[in-house]
């Protein structure tokens, strides 16, 4: 299953979404509801001073940190294998798949916790498993309500079952789970707390992903609300974090600030409910650590961006921040992108991570409005990455007819003379579909925009005209 | 005060009324306005869609028809911000792009012209209405423009400027994201509709020609009664009897 979702092709799973009025009034109202908290906690919150230099800050932080990636990764696992974890470098998805196996394999393991994590999901980590015979539990109550409806697929990359309502959640536990209570979410979550008690406990392995890595000691930091991550750190003798090799940072010094970001920015919160470090000193005795812990750094196509015009994609902290302000995203949801990164970020990083013949419709998904690169709490200037798609698909794999015509327009905006006689010509060209003062129904590419709109009729004076015999009539 | 002017092709095309609008109020407030011959497309179309190549031809042409000038005013933010971005076009082109900085630099949007350049907030205009403003997205996140228009609104007699639900939202324009991705489009635009009638206002008032031909295309073709307007409209309406 890895990144991508459904098989699909892009306009039949736009169709899909947009006819999905459900989904598409939760996401709207999902949206509106963050992008509130947001405010509150950035802009609005007068506390941490001035959110514009919070953001510098963080774009700082992250460029820097990429600019010297070698050396962050070197210290990183340096330092984190000195304290007695392993460290493995996962070129590809199946690299890093193949390695948990032999881990899973080695231990014996039976059953596997999981807390959230979107990377996970990215290499498939989840199937790959159960194929040798691990039974695998996700613990986030969003992961989990999507596993249990049939490895549902998340839609999201903070909150994967933004998708569902709590009656459809409640129909997923009663029809999966043989939930028999209401629909109230303190009831729902009591019923997921219950189910997943024992499993905790059962686990040989707990698997995380990684929000950020501190360099300097060889740390995993995980930001949550639920405390899943807690449980899913402390009681399998085997702990296995996965992250981006882009996921990490130089000292706690800088986790500080990312971390303020990113609560705020992801969930609106000032800070989450956990964050939970975890530096792999291992002790024999320990009773409540795991005794071996494995760090696999996956590269999978991240290294593509790397000292490319791309490379600012990788400075992103997955706060989605710029998915809940994404106005297409809003009437499309996640599943239309075909793709586990969704929205702008999902848009700009599943072509680079994927390819365009995979993802390549997806940077047209937007309208370059730019709300993206407003929210975007490390400043990634998303739109501006989008139009680099752009350029890079029309050069790579073009599109005819569009082709054409930019050419015309290459040609026709080169000359003003031309241009003039394009203006001039107009009214002619367009006056014969003119009715009412207006085009109901064109030809050609016009026709997709009359099928939703109509199309002015070109004016009947000519400006320049207007304009030259006004200045004559002065002289 | 020497204004050279960037008419944009759409107001060129289709909105002559308001680009006569644009220059009778720049008049009105002493400006010499002059209308540079070779001026033609900005080149966002093909910028926006991938073809640096063509926006580039398009972006030079403008250069060597604004750069002799005091100020460039244009009547629409995301041309302005379309000036804006020459100097990140043309980084690898030599001169051009010193050329480009200082055309940048000297390009306003028209109500954004008015209010930080001329200091005018009052242009004495009269406009009994119920109205609501659309904020478009290139003026206000690519040009960082949000209060110029609405310093010049709240000044005209009459108008009872109504708030926008949600009108950060894009209103689905997008140049050509309006055919290329158009049932998208059709969501996005119907939503900013359904706002518009819910702030009950009769009149849609804009400074972006785009969203203006997107909204009112659709308002047209769902048969609605609202007006929309481009803000020049509102604000030339001071001579008697004009509306
Ligand atoms: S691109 Fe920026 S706003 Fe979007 S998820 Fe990444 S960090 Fe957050």
């Amino acid at each position: 299953m890895a990144m991508k979702i459904g098989e699909k092709p892009f306009f039949d799973r736009v169709d899909d979404a947009l006819e999905d009025g459900f989904m598409r009034n939760a996401m709207a109202k999902a949206q509106d509801g963050l992008r509130g908290r947001k405010l509150n906690a950035t802009v609005g919150d007068e506390q941490i001073g001035d959110w514009e230099e919070w953001r510098s800050a963080g774009e700082e932080i992250r460029r820097h940190t990429l600019e010297n990636l070698d050396f962050y990764l070197d210290q990183l696992s340096e330092n984190f294998a000195r304290q007695g974890g392993h460290v493995y470098f996962a070129e590809t998805a199946e690299d890093a798949t193949r390695y948990i196996q032999e881990v899973a394999k080695k231990k014996n393991a039976k059953k596997i916790t999981k807390a959230k994590s979107m990377v996970t999901e990215e290499i498939g980590l989840n199937e790959a498993l159960e194929e040798i015979g691990c039974e695998v539990y996700e613990t986030d109550l969003a992961e989990y309500i999507l596993q249990i409806d049939d490895h549902d697929r998340p839609s999201h990359i903070v909150v994967p079952s933004l998708h569902k309502n709590k009656e459809q959640i409640r129909d997923t536990f009663r029809d999966k789970a043989n939930y028999t209570g209401t629909s109230e979410p303190r009831e729902l979550t009591a019923f997921a707390r219950s189910q997943l008690r024992e499993t905790f406990m059962e686990a040989d392995i707990g698997v995380t992903g990684c929000n950020f890595a501190v360099a300097e000691s060889g740390t995993i930091s995980l930001v949550t609300n639920e405390g899943n991550a807690n449980m899913v750190t402390t009681f399998p003798e085997t702990q296995i974090t996965v992250m981006g090799m882009e996921r990490l940072v130089p000292t706690w010094n800088e986790l500080d600030v990312m971390i303020n970001l990113l609560s705020r920015s992801a969930v609106g919160q000032k800070i989450t409910t956990y964050v939970t470090n975890l530096t792999p000193q291992l002790e024999e005795d320990s009773i409540d650590a795991p005794k071996e812990f494995h760090l696999v750094i996956l590269d999978a196509g991240r290294s593509n961006a790397l000292g490319t015009e791309f490379q600012s994609a990788l400075h992103c902290i997955r706060c989605a921040a710029c998915v809940n302000v994404c106005p297409v995203y809003r009437h499309i949801g996640g599943h239309a992108y075909g793709s586990i990164y969704q929205g702008p970020i999902g848009a700009v990083l599943s072509p680079i991570l994927g390819g365009y013949e995979e993802y390549g419709e997806l940077p047209y998904a937007s309208s370059l409005c730019a709300a993206c690169t407003e929210a975007c709490p490390v400043k990634i200037p998303l739109h501006e990455h989008l139009i680099k798609h752009r350029e890079n698909y029309v050069e790579k794999i073009g599109m005819t007819g569009e082709k054409m015509a930019m050419k015309t327009f290459g040609i026709g905006v080169s000359s003003p003379a031309l241009f003039k006689l394009a203006v001039k010509g107009m009214p002619a060209v367009l006056g014969p579909l003119v009715k009412d003062n207006s085009i109901t129904s064109g030809p050609g590419p016009m026709k997709l925009w009359t099928s939703v709109r109509k199309f002015p009729a070109p004016g009947k004076d000519n400006f320049r005209n207007w304009f030259n015999d006004r200045a004559k009539g002065r002289e | 005060m020497k204004v050279s002017l960037f008419i944009t092709c759409l107001s060129e095309m289709f909105y002559q009324n308001a680009a006569k609008d644009v220059v009778e109020v720049l008049e009105r407030l002493d400006c010499e306005v002059d209308f540079p011959k070779g001026q033609i497309c900005c080149g966002q179309p093909a910028y926006n869609s991938g073809y640096r190549k063509d926006a580039k031809k398009a972006a030079k042409q403008m250069i060597a028809s604004f750069e002799a000038s005091e100020y460039i005013v244009t009547p629409s933010g995301s041309c302005a911000a379309m000036f804006k971005e020459y100097p990140q076009l043309l980084k690898d082109e030599g001169e051009w792009h010193e050329r480009a900085k200082k055309v940048a630099d000297k390009t306003y949007e028209f109500t954004q012209f008015i209010v930080n350049i001329l200091k005018v907030e009052d242009l004495g205009a009269t406009y009994p209405a119920k109205a609501t403003y659309h904020t478009s997205c290139h003026m206000t996140r690519l040009l960082h423009e949000k209060e110029a228009p609405f310093r010049l609104l709240k000044n005209v007699r009459g108008l009872e400027l109504l708030p926008l639900q949600n009108n950060y939202d894009c209103c689905g324009f997008g140049g050509t994201f309006a055919v290329k991705m158009a049932p998208i489009s059709e969501q996005m635009v119907d939503e900013k509709i359904r706002h518009i009638e819910e702030s009950t206002a009769n009149v849609l008032i804009a400074a972006d020609n785009g969203c203006m031909m997107n909204i009112k295309g659709r308002i047209d073709r769902k048969g609605k009664a609202i007006e929309v307007k481009h803000i020049a409209q509102i604000l030339n309406t001071r001579v008697e009897g004009r509306v």
